[in-house]
């Protein structure tokens, strides 16, 4: 295949979804003045199917966050609210969303976003979504309603919670959404919608497995932010998701037959050096300078636990439409970072081993604790577990003041040398025994150099 | 001039800094067999340990008594301290008479510290307490006790004595008990702050998290007896309410510091879980004593930041709160990188602003070591409160 | 002969290793860093050829221990020289600048330079010379400390503002830092040999070094490979392929000095490095502290600043502590104001310091435990290793967690760790045949002739 064809075989799935986004955000754009009602609601747990089937629109700010950051906006607005008496120490999606909206609420496409008529505070597996409602429902006049997702401490859904976020959904959620559409909810409607989920979950999870082959037709991680941006944001339950992820799925097939690695900003990866696998989100300000870093030393993300914050598919879950409230609810408790650190673990361990990955690394971001707290521990535990090296660094969401390129690349490029060396010199003698860090009475004596 | 009260306060002191809880060893001798159970702060169901045979034993972190290396090694420098110094105390086996703790859902931090504690201590008891956040009976309410018996009957499975509801209605009325002593403690610091400072009632309260609940009313009635007898004055202080949704706990040096520059704090929310049902737990007739200890929270839980404000108003709370105390002014204290406060604190300041109520704020860690700058900041506040009123003392 | 070259480029030293086909050590260089980075390579390298020559020398000397005793002071000559060389650079610079400038005090600053650039040159032999320890080998040090100092005293005379003057030396050492000189090593020993003659009692070994001299400066020395590792790896005046991560080379540069050793535990002056090798010097995993200087060696020029001390001062001082102050913030930001109300609250300056000392060492402790802990020996390099009070704290610490047991690693020419490692993996391109392309500052001619 030439260059051409090849680059034009990428950016099918890509325009398509460019498109669909453009679209959304026209939509958004107009929809007060053809009478279009909004919904605010956050990415883990939305309920995407539930809106659509009462025609109601919705707006996520955590994506509206990450596009501002990515377009070098986010700076002006996380300062902005920081000048507003938010804190230097929180969260900077809530910073650069509160600033946005001081700056005049512009979206992605330039185009102004709509005033919500709603807030769908869908409370999973995130703390700070809570207070980032709390601050809207100041600035905005317009209901708030709560969706109590419990936190899967066990990694598994107990009864008692499904039937609380059902409860909360039939009594709570749903009443809301209709006042606000102004129409009883269709569950006809909502059923057929399910359907569509589950046909483009269907297909996203075929694209995860594709990183099964040697090379990898895709980069799970920096590659697979762009999968999900449909699936996460408003098309999960349309037949326009449902077309793009069947293109996509048939694009990567067609990189599998032809033994080609994934696609990147600079071009293909001409060969697959290191496979890894990835927790934590990216940094959004310096992408595609995080994305290089890896690239261009060929190194292919397998597999990522970021790109299952707003749906974990590849465990076996799909949106049933027998079951329609049940699985809505275990949906949302299945959320990545709803589950228990045990159970992350044991995700990432699975993803290691599944997708044999040579190394793991863990991206720390300052803004989420929700991710963050515990990867220390998890990296260690995994380590154990695998026999996998891996590796640590710290950014942030958006505020690029904690993007610290040298010492990231560093820590990159140690990461990889640290792989290659060790393959080419084999796995080496066992370690001596790790000692446990243990203490006795400080010793109290004057002493002089070792 | 003798202080009636200093023995008192001396034991109240000692308990606070017994990291190595050593009451509790002892305790668990006196009652073979039975567990200790930790919790972190802000609130836990304190009575259903009780009423299946356990000891609650509140756990606030290190403070500035202990070396973090361990504790450090597992969190960015982005967390704030308490995660860093409870892993450290569990690791240098300072909790060791502890069986298991329970980690109420404060904030993402101490929910993760609950999976991580899993991970260090398997074969210690640990789980998460998901407290509603919906707040209608039977939604919210219906879930909690669900969690309450879940929690139950896991302790049981490792030595407690099953949930009955006549021991819970006994531990319901002692925790009722205890309410009305720290109400009464908190009127006294209202009323005669000279009689009881709030670094005392620090002390006084805190106390309780090692201690059986009959034991820790018995302590504070003892230093209302002793504090009515104290000679004194009113100061020409300014009163202010202390804010800072307090999980991870501000060094004793510091509310010291706070009173020393003139500020004198009425109202606080440092232990908030002693005091987190404003009023009794009251359980009606026929009523599961489990229900009336959920409906409790529901319904008489105080607002504080890490729990959904609902259909409440932000900082409305607060505002009445200061009204009602015929304080000055707010302090806001927020632990470094705490979510829950500094996220709710732009919100609670606005309302005070709107308010007319003067504020000033400024961040902590438990293991600080100097106040000059926090007390030169309330000094100049409390003067500007006390030459101009609101108006001076506007942010 | 054939070698290969280690560079390390430091944010605030360059350091070289020169290793032989056998990997054996023939010299070490370092140099200050500087905005241009080739040549803060370049020097580093012809530092390391010098220190080879002299290491040739010391060999040629072997059986002549009369002659070899002069060694020492050979050397000091060489140096003695070699700030000439570049006194006479500064000078010529500030001449330059002046010479273009249009200011009215043109003519009294040319003549107050000039008499300071006299008063440091006079004084010079007295300071290479007399046997004193310098604190510094790098131009810019000793030569700007004796500016300010003469530059002080000329305004206390009140002929001459400070500051503007002070302004020609600043502006200057920069030129004349990233300009690359060639060296003539061979002309400068010539000119060190004549100093030496000039002894009282060298006379007898004079002619002796002057064969050696001779003998050793006709030896060619080839670098036939480079690899080049360092804090400004981004920027490296190096191929792709003959950088390594910094973190590899000291790990693999501390393992060759101490076999034994499994854990590295490297304090520069920017970050903090925790590094778990294993029995061949491979990295098996690795801590770094984040974005935040705090308990760097950074946040100690914060401290030594603020104190109005040299950094070299600070161990030593903190030695003398009664106890160690309790410090909790080893933040860089309020460094300063927690010193400053510590002292004002009249608590002991050493004791204060021993406290910062332990805020510090707490920190690697924690990024040591981060890494996989300590196992069976503990190497400590990096620029703060050589502070006793960091080194002693480290040692308790030690004891204290992880047992008295635990062998503890310091070797005075730490800082060489990562230069070390470097030339280790360059050697190992040599057997494997992949030498990459040379860098162009060791491929062109005339950095270092030795004539």
């Amino acid at each position: 295949m030439t260059e051409h064809a090849d680059a034009g075989a990428r950016d099918q799935s890509q325009l398509t979804q460019k498109r669909m986004l453009a679209e959304h955000f026209d939509a958004l754009a107009h929809a007060k003045e053809r009478g279009r009602k909004i919904v605010y609601t956050f990415v883990p747990g939305n309920v995407t199917e539930l809106l659509g089937a009462l025609d109601l629109l919705p707006v996520l700010p955590e994506i509206n966050a990450l596009q501002s950051g990515m377009r070098g906006r986010s700076v002006g607005y996380i300062a902005e609210a920081e000048k507003a008496g938010h804190s230097k120490d929180v969260c900077t999606y809530v910073k650069c969303d509160v600033g946005m909206l001081r700056s005049g609420n512009i979206g992605p496409t330039g185009q102004r976003l709509p005033e919500p008529d709603l807030l769908l505070l869908s409370y999973t597996g995130c703390f700070t979504f809570m207070k980032w409602f709390e601050i809207l429902k100041q600035e905005y006049d317009c209901p708030v309603v709560m969706l109590h997702v419990p936190y899967q401490t066990e990694g598994t859904i107990t009864p008692e919670m499904r039937a609380y976020v059902v409860s909360q959904l039939e009594r709570n959620v749903i009443p809301a959404l209709e006042k606000v559409a102004g129409r009883k909810l269709d569950m006809d409607e909502l059923a057929r919608r399910l359907d569509l989920s589950a046909r483009a979950e269907e297909d996203l999870v075929r694209v995860w497995e594709s990183a099964r082959h040697r090379p990898s037709p895709i980069d799970g991680y920096f590659g697979g932010v762009y999968y999900v941006g449909p699936i996460f944001s408003s098309f999960r339950g349309t037949e326009e998701a449902v077309r793009y992820y069947r293109e996509l799925r048939a694009e990567v097939d067609e990189r599998v037959r032809q033994k080609k690695g994934p696609m990147t900003p600079d071009g293909e990866v001409p060969e697959e050096k290191y496979r890894l696998v990835v927790e934590g989100p990216p940094n959004w300000t310096s992408f595609h300078d995080f994305w290089r870093m890896f690239s261009k030393e060929g190194a292919t993300v397998v597999s990522s636990t970021y790109t299952r914050v707003g749906g974990l598919y590849d465990t076996g879950f799909r949106h049933d439409a027998r079951r329609p409230l049940e699985s809505l609810a275990d949906y949302c408790l299945g959320c990545y970072t709803n589950l228990g650190l045990p159970a992350r673990l044991d995700l990432l361990e699975r993803y290691v081993k599944t997708y044999e990955a040579d190394g793991f690394l863990v991206n720390s971001v300052k803004s989420c604790n929700s991710f963050s707290v515990g990867q220390l521990l998890m990296l260690r535990k995994l380590e154990e577990r695998t026999g996998v090296p891996g590796g640590f660094i710290e950014s942030d969401l958006v505020d690029p003041r904690y993007f610290g390129k040298a010492n990231i690349e560093n820590r990159v490029q140690s990461f990889l040398q640290m792989l290659e060396t060790r393959r080419r010199l084999g796995p080496g003698a066992p370690l001596p025994e790790r000692k446990e860090a243990r203490r006795s009475l400080p010793v109290l004596d004057e002493r002089g150099l070792p | 001039m003798n202080d009636p009260a200093a023995a008192v306060l001396e034991r109240a002191r000692a308990l606070v800094e017994d990291r190595k809880l050593s009451t509790v060893t002892r305790w668990k001798e006196s009652h073979p067999g039975a567990l200790a159970i930790g919790h972190m702060p802000v609130y836990v169901p304190r009575p259903l340990l009780e009423a299946i045979g356990c000891m609650p034993v509140a756990l606030f972190g290190g403070g500035d008594a202990i070396d973090i290396i361990r504790g450090d090694s597992y969190f960015q420098s982005y967390i704030c301290h308490i995660p860093r110094s409870t892993v450290e105390l569990a690791l240098l086996g300072d909790l060791s008479p502890i069986d298991g703790v329970l980690f109420p859902s404060i904030c993402d931090v101490i929910r993760n510290l609950g999976g991580m504690w899993r991970m260090l201590f398997p074969e210690k008891y640990a789980t998460y307490v998901d407290l509603p956040q919906s707040f209608e009976p039977d939604i919210g309410g219906a879930f909690y006790v669900l969690e309450m018996r879940r929690i139950a009957r896991e302790l049981a499975e490792r030595g407690a004595r099953p949930l009955d509801p006549a021991r819970l209605g006994e531990a319901i009325l002692r925790e009722n008990e205890r309410r009305a002593a720290i109400a009464e403690l908190d009127a006294l610091r209202r009323e005669a702050s000279w009689r009881c400072r709030a670094s005392e009632a620090y002390l006084l309260v805190r106390a309780g998290g090692v201690l059986e609940t009959r034991e820790h009313t018995a302590l504070i009635h003892e230093f209302l007896a002793c504090a009515r007898r104290r000679s004194g004055r009113p100061v020409d202080n300014v009163r202010v309410v202390l804010v800072g949704s307090f999980c991870e706990q501000p060094p004793l040096e510091l509310v010291r510091a706070l009173e020393k520059s003139g500020c004198e704090i009425i109202d606080d929310d440092f232990q908030l879980g002693m005091r987190m049902i404003d009023g009794p737990i009251e359980i009606a007739e026929g009523e599961d004593p489990l229900v009336a200890l959920s409906r409790a929270y529901l319904e008489k839980g105080r607002d504080t930041a890490s729990r959904y404000i609902g259909d409440l108003v932000k900082g409305a709370g607060l505002v009445r709160r200061v009204r009602e105390s015929q304080a000055d002014g707010v302090l806001f204290a927020a632990a470094s990188f705490c979510d829950p406060a500094l996220l709710d604190q732009p919100m609670l300041e606005a309302a005070l602003t709107k308010a007319g109520v003067p504020h000033t704020s400024f961040k902590f860690s438990e293991n600080m070591g100097q106040f000059s700058v926090i007390r030169e900041q309330a000094g100049a506040f409390s003067d500007a409160v006390k030459l101009w009123g609101a108006e001076g003392a506007a942010p | 002969m054939r070698s290969v070259i280690g560079i390390d480029l430091g944010s605030t030293t360059t350091k070289a290793v020169m290793l032989d086909e056998q990997g054996e050590t023939l010299g070490f260089g370092i140099t200050n860093s500087r905005s241009n980075y080739e040549v803060a390579c370049a020097v580093a390298r012809i530092e390391a050829r010098t220190a080879a020559r002299f290491g040739m020398l010391e060999r040629a000397l072997a059986q002549d221990g009369n002659a070899r005793v002069w060694l020492g002071p050979l050397r000091d000559a060489f140096r003695l020289e070699l700030f000439m060389v570049d006194l006479a650079d500064l000078r010529h610079t500030i001449e330059g600048h002046l010479a273009a400038s249009q200011r009215p005090d043109r003519k009294t600053l040319d003549a107050a330079a000039a008499h300071v650039l006299d008063v440091i040159a006079a004084g010079a032999a007295d300071g290479f010379l007399g046997g004193a320890a310098r604190r510094s080998d790098f131009f810019r040090d000793i030569a700007g400390a004796g500016f300010v100092a003469e530059a002080e005293a000329l305004a206390r005379s009140g002929r001459v503002a400070f500051e503007p003057l002070v302004a020609l030396y600043d502006r200057a050492i920069l030129d004349v830092e990233t300009r690359l000189r060639p060296r003539d090593t061979r002309a400068l020993l010539d000119r060190a040999l004549d100093r030496i003659r000039a002894m009282p009692g060298a006379a007898g070994a004079a002619d002796t070094l002057a064969w050696a001299v001779a003998h050793v400066t006709r030896q060619p020395i080839e670098e036939v490979a480079v690899v080049g590792t360092g804090y400004g790896r981004q920027t490296l005046p190096f191929p792709k392929a003959a950088v390594r991560s910094e973190i590899l080379c000291h790990g693999r540069g501390a393992h060759r000095v101490f076999p034994d050793t499994r854990t590295v535990l490297d304090i520069g002056g920017q970050d903090t490095k925790a590094i778990q090798v294993d029995g061949r010097g491979v990295v098996t995993s690795f801590q770094m502290n984040d974005r935040c200087a705090a308990g760097c060696g950074r946040y100690l020029g914060y401290i030594a600043d603020e104190l109005g001390l040299g950094l070299h001062e600070l161990g030593p001082l903190a030695l003398g502590a009664k106890k160690a102050i309790k410090v909790n913030s080893t933040c860089t930001v309020f460094a300063g104001a927690e010193l400053r109300e510590r002292l004002s609250l009249g608590q002991r300056r050493e004791d204060i310091l021993a406290g910062l000392h332990r805020a510090i060492m707490l920190r690697a402790m924690s990024l040591l435990a981060r890494s996989g802990g300590v196992r069976n020996e503990l190497t400590f390099t990096g620029g703060v290793c050589k502070n006793p009070m960091a080194t002693r704290i480290l040692r308790e610490l030690v004891d204290e967690n992880y047992g008295a047991d635990i062998t503890l690693n310091v070797h005075p020419d730490s800082i060489y760790m990562g230069a070390l490692g470097a030339a280790l993996f360059s050697l190992d391109d040599l057997a494997a045949g992949t030498v990459p392309e040379l860098p162009s500052f060791v491929t062109s001619h005339g950095t270092e002739v030795a004539s």
